[in-house]
């Protein structure tokens, strides 16, 4: 039978994706919740022990941490405020008859094909810096001072940074949404004399809600481990104000070479994912049904 | 469709549209526009806007120190490759679970997208040390491997995401015409997969371009693709915007043009057909 043939046929094509896929996960995994019960630091490799959980303990009760969840959480969290609540206008705005739609979309998708580094780099240095940056110029237009953005608000400059590369995201994907709403249920609420604000209320946003969900879904996982950013522009400082979860376990492991405390950390970020990762996967599978 | 709009109603969205379009493009801009300047005139204060000497001088300057160059074969070739075998692996994988999907066809794919919500920060830990004991650090081969594998769930993904929606009538109709899988492969998948083949490849492309993760922690010089070459310019000595600028620029100009292609697929890519 050609079914049965597929079936075998289906079943050794998908073998070595499989394969894998289960040792590219378990092979690290193991290693890390191996390294995470070890006294283990790369500047004295000859004398590692086992210590059970108390990297844990260590990883858990040191003040970084809190600080560097905290930061995380903020980070996320504020990103994600903005690339919603400045995509959804601004998807609704290229929704409209727009002359030269296509240009202005072109413009606005760019940041999201820049590379981390080069959008921190640019951002440092051309338009934040204090002296003359492009901010600290338009800061003395108004007469305001210019704000030395890495040294007094170092974090707000990174969540900056990091909602100019995802807003085109969230403006590309609730765009695709919209240009995918029913036209004529909007008509004939017109008709009915409905404003344009209960319109948007009542037929847009509920529309919406699908969209956004899956923005703030994939948003979270690429925005919990945002590295590149940090790493280039402050390097998780000063002191630890931009230290996020990504950031203190890289630290510890390649510069304090502790290995094991960062393999706890690692997985405390492991857990932390799958938190996340576990609602992703309801919503996607959900989609899978339809 | 087509709702009445007043000229002024378009007047004022067109308005609005363009201001935010190039507030939210000004940093690229403003990028390309220093590439441009001498040291002196990138300094400047009130900055030049489009008054200043124009030179192509910091271009010959990247393009000088060799390494310029050196690095872009590795993004190249780190891109290219992961992406080209992940497509080798994936394909197969996709095409079996759109096509010949049996009870579990759902867990697994649902398993290979979770293997990708694992956070590259927690399993640096073990790469690096594996990298390091077989002497994979800083090499292409490393890093092929490593951006292959972050990559292949979302190739899967794309692929079986296309895959599915080629109507399964017609492979039917080719198969009561007696065609075998190897035939129904080539003259029937084949020319439909064409476009979601091509968007798949330039999306994992652009990612594994731009993969800032693992190439800063697992290359130094000799395998550094781009986004290293530009991290080296964020050591404060290393003060020359003009420059940095155009290394940039050349950095990101590809990445863009092909992304402004594939912006549609994009949507569809990334949200795994979720939003259409």
């Amino acid at each position: 039978m050609a079914t049965q043939q597929t079936q075998v046929l289906g079943r050794a094509l998908l073998t070595p994706a499989v394969a894998l896929l289960f040792i590219w996960m378990i092979v690290p995994l193991a290693m890390t919740i191996y390294f995470s019960t070890l006294h283990y630091s790369l500047l004295d490799s000859e004398t590692w022990s086992f210590v059970g959980l108390e990297n844990f303990r260590y990883f858990l009760t040191d003040p970084a941490f809190l600080t560097a969840l905290r930061n995380t959480l903020v980070l996320v969290g504020s990103v994600l405020a903005i690339t919603i609540l400045l995509g959804t206008p601004l998807a609704l705005l290229l929704d409209q008859q727009v002359i030269g739609r296509s240009i202005v979309r072109l413009m606005v998708i760019a940041p999201f094909f820049v590379m981390p580094t080069v959008s921190a780099l640019v951002w440092k240095n051309l338009l934040m810096h204090p002296v003359s940056g492009l901010f600290a110029w338009l800061a003395t237009l108004v007469g305001a001072t210019p704000i030395d953005w890495f040294n007094d608000a170092p974090l707000l400059a990174v969540i900056l940074i990091v909602a100019w590369q995802w807003l085109p995201f969230a403006t590309l994907i609730l765009l695709t949404a919209l240009q995918s709403q029913d036209e004529e249920q909007k008509e004939a609420a017109e008709m009915d004399g409905a404003s344009a604000l209960s319109t948007f209320i009542y037929l847009t946003l509920p529309h919406l809600a699908r969209p956004i969900t899956v923005v703030i879904l994939i948003e979270t996982i690429f925005l919990l481990t945002v590295f590149a950013e940090i790493f280039v522009t402050t390097g998780g400082g000063p002191g630890l104000q931009t230290t996020n979860i990504a950031f203190l376990i890289y630290s510890q492991a390649l510069i304090q070479y502790d290995i094991g405390n960062a393999s706890a950390g690692g997985l405390v970020a492991v857990v932390i994912a799958n938190i996340v990762a576990f609602f992703l996967v309801r919503i996607v599978g959900r989609n899978l049904e339809a | 469709m087509a709702r009445k709009v007043t000229a002024r109603r378009v007047w004022v969205s067109t308005a609005a549209a363009w201001l935010f379009g190039f507030m939210i493009f000004l940093p690229i801009l403003w990028m390309v526009l220093t590439s441009f300047k001498t040291e002196l005139d990138a300094f400047a204060m009130p900055p030049k806007f489009l008054v200043f000497h124009w030179t192509t001088e910091n271009y010959a300057t990247v393009q000088q120190r060799s390494d310029y160059i050196h690095h872009a074969l590795n993004s190249i070739i780190v891109a290219g490759g992961s992406t080209l075998i992940a497509m080798i692996i994936a394909i197969p994988a996709a095409w079996s679970m759109a096509f010949a999907p049996t009870k579990r066809t759902k867990d697994v794919l649902l398993w290979m997208l979770s293997t990708k919500m694992m956070p590259s920060v927690g399993v640096l830990v073990p790469i690096y040390l594996i990298f390091r004991d077989f002497g994979m650090l800083d090499t292409r081969a490393g890093l092929v491997m490593i951006l292959c594998l972050g990559n292949l769930p979302i190739v899967i993904w794309m692929l079986f995401t296309y895959f599915k929606e080629i109507p399964k009538d017609i492979l039917e109709a080719a198969r009561m015409d007696g065609a075998t899988i190897g035939r129904e492969l080539i003259y029937v998948l084949t020319p439909m997969a064409v476009p979601g083949l091509a968007s798949t490849l330039l999306l994992n492309f652009i990612l594994a371009w731009n993969e800032a993760f693992w190439t800063l922690n697992l290359s130094t010089l000799d395998a550094a693709p781009l986004t290293v070459f530009i991290a080296s310019y964020s050591s404060p000595e290393g003060l020359f915007w003009a420059k940095l600028s155009a290394a940039s620029t050349l950095a990101i100009a590809p990445i863009i043009i092909l992304g402004w292609f594939t912006q549609r697929q994009l949507v569809r890519g990334l949200t795994f057909g979720a939003v259409k």
